[in-house]
């Protein structure tokens, strides 16, 4: 008499498979990887597949890992050394942010810049900048100038491409509206295209901090000095390995804490952007 | 001649003066010799509401571009409250198809922008109660301390109504504002503009491609046919004020919207 359903049927019900792979969380994920990969490293090293000076055993390994950072702790030569390397990113990471900031506002915003600046950076940046290390060495010495100089001159590309991306990233409908409140050029660079840019610039940045490292390394292997890389250097001509591994994974944290401290800065400076606040808007 | 027509007409004092002036205005786009507009001749007269209609590439466009100052006509004389238009100004109010809220600034401070570039930070400060009051004339007045990625699109329109009128501008251009906004939201918001432009004695010019929208909103409309741009006819609404949603259902609102789909029509045929 009417076409209710049945409440006798059983409900529709959804089964959704995820392999036990997938469902791991992370922390667990990425524990099991390490152990993984530590494992298949100490059985090949304990088999005898590979020779110990190529590569050590993760027992080995971490008795160096505690052997640095006790040093480092102490106050002892190695941290002079760390303390050096920070230097030399720290100053090269700015030079790099400044030059890269002026040139990229140069090429971003002025005809001149985009026709007569960026063809010439476009084919700096093609050549392989590490080989201009013997340059700097030769005109700046061997003291940490030279890995300064080589690190900011690595660096400043990234900067550079994304400040003058960013400069562009504005919409017509916002250039329209600044032209129509009679705001000046610099009105217009300063309260829309910088601000429109920012999140273009920290990409630039995030890309800058790990060029630097590598440009204050290589400085380091090239220059000698007191750095990082001149010790790694030196145990890597020892044969010394695992002193070799131990010294990278701190130097990996000088990386890390560089990067993070973009990151974090773009957090606090781009609080508007939606993508970089997940669930902050709802 | 304002002394000629008052002279002929006895009830002169009761025709509003007019605000925004244009005479055989022409624009000829010199890269590809395209005319965009020829003899163009309007006048928006002080509290009207005019609309200009026609498929894209007639010239619309340009049109309000060149009222609202940013770009110069080829020949023709422009002027708003007497004085020649050469460029952007104060006293002309412009909204958008997107709303253009600058997200890291909050709501109020958005409104106040336009103060700020002109005038500086301390007449913007001073702008801030004004910019309030038009806060709570939109319905927004809750909103004015949060940040634009907070506001739905509706709301977002609504703040750049009071972004335009912070300046007290003496003509409102309007640039398909509500394009972007689902049918509902967008009656909704031209029943509220209605209602803005009436309380703020508003003079507006409104470009768009919705008959409906220019129907119920417009005390005249102007057709506008391409290749060359050229004004067609002018239609007067008769409706009564204030209009209503509900007038979209009446014979007489069908009939306009008929009649100015037909001209329209025509042109497609061509």
């Amino acid at each position: 008499m009417t076409d209710t359903v049945s409440d006798d049927l059983p409900d529709t019900v959804w089964i959704e498979k995820t392999s036990w792979i997938d469902a791991m969380p992370r922390w667990l994920a990425m524990s099991l990887l390490f152990i993984a990969v530590v494992t298949l490293w100490d059985l090949v090293t304990r088999w005898g597949w590979v020779s110990p000076i190529i590569l050590p055993s993760p027992a080995e390994t971490l008795a160096d890992l505690i052997f640095v950072g006790r040093n480092l702790i102490t106050g002892d030569y190695m941290l002079g050394a760390l303390w050096t390397t920070t230097k030399t990113v720290f100053f090269g990471f700015l030079i790099a942010a400044s030059i890269g900031f002026l040139l990229g506002v140069l090429v971003g915003e002025t005809k001149f810049g985009e026709r007569a600046v960026m063809p010439y950076l476009v084919a700096i940046d093609t050549m392989p900048k590490v080989a201009f290390a013997p340059l700097f060495i030769a005109w700046l010495g061997f003291d940490i100038a030279s890995k300064v100089a080589l690190a900011a001159f690595i660096a400043t590309f990234p900067i550079v491409v994304a400040t003058a991306a960013g400069l562009y990233a504005a919409s017509e409908n916002e250039r329209m509206l600044f032209k129509s409140m009679g705001a000046t050029r610099m009105q217009t660079l300063l309260r829309l295209k910088l601000p429109t840019g920012l999140p273009y610039m920290f990409t630039g940045l995030k890309i800058a901090a790990v060029g630097v490292m590598a440009g204050a390394i290589t400085g380091e292997f090239l220059g000698g000095g007191k750095g990082f890389g001149a010790l790694i250097r030196q145990s890597a001509s020892q044969m010394d390995t695992p002193r070799v591994f131990a010294l990278i994974l701190y130097l990996s944290l000088l990386g890390l804490l560089l990067y993070f401290t973009v990151v974090w800065a773009q957090r606090k400076f781009v609080f508007w952007n939606k993508d970089q606040r997940p669930g902050a808007l709802g | 001649m304002t002394m000629a027509e008052s002279q002929i007409l006895p009830d002169s004092a009761a025709i509003p003066r007019s605000v925004y002036e244009i005479s055989r205005l022409s624009k000829t786009y010199a890269r590809n010799r395209l005319v965009a507009l020829t003899d163009v001749n309007l006048t928006l007269r002080e509290g009207e509401f005019v609309s200009v209609i026609g498929s894209s590439g007639c010239g619309k466009s340009t049109l309000l571009k060149i009222m609202s100052g940013l770009m110069p006509p080829t020949s023709g004389r422009v002027t708003l409250e007497g004085k020649p238009v050469t460029g952007t100004r104060a006293d002309i109010g412009m909204m958008f198809q997107q709303a253009t809220l600058l997200p890291w600034m909050t709501t109020i401070e958005n409104i106040v922008l336009p103060i700020e570039i002109r005038q500086g930070k301390s007449a913007a400060r001073a702008a801030r109660a004004r910019a309030q009051e038009l806060l709570d004339l939109v319905g927004l007045g809750d909103f004015a301390h949060v940040y634009p990625g907070e506001l739905s699109g509706g709301m977002a329109q609504r703040a750049s109504i009071c972004r335009m009128l912070i300046t007290r501008p003496a003509v409102l251009l309007l640039d398909e504002p509500f394009s972007a906004l689902d049918e509902l939201t967008r009656d909704f918001m031209n029943m509220e503009l209605q209602r803005i432009c009436h309380e703020t004695r508003a003079t507006a010019f409104l470009v768009t491609h919705s008959l409906a929208e220019a129907v119920i909103l417009s005390d005249r409309i102007l057709v506008m046919k391409p290749r060359p741009g050229r004004i067609v006819e002018e239609v007067v609404i008769p409706l009564p004020r204030p209009r209503t949603l509900e007038m979209i259902n009446t014979p007489e609102f069908g009939r306009i919207v008929a009649h100015i789909r037909d001209l329209l029509g025509k042109e497609a045929e061509q």
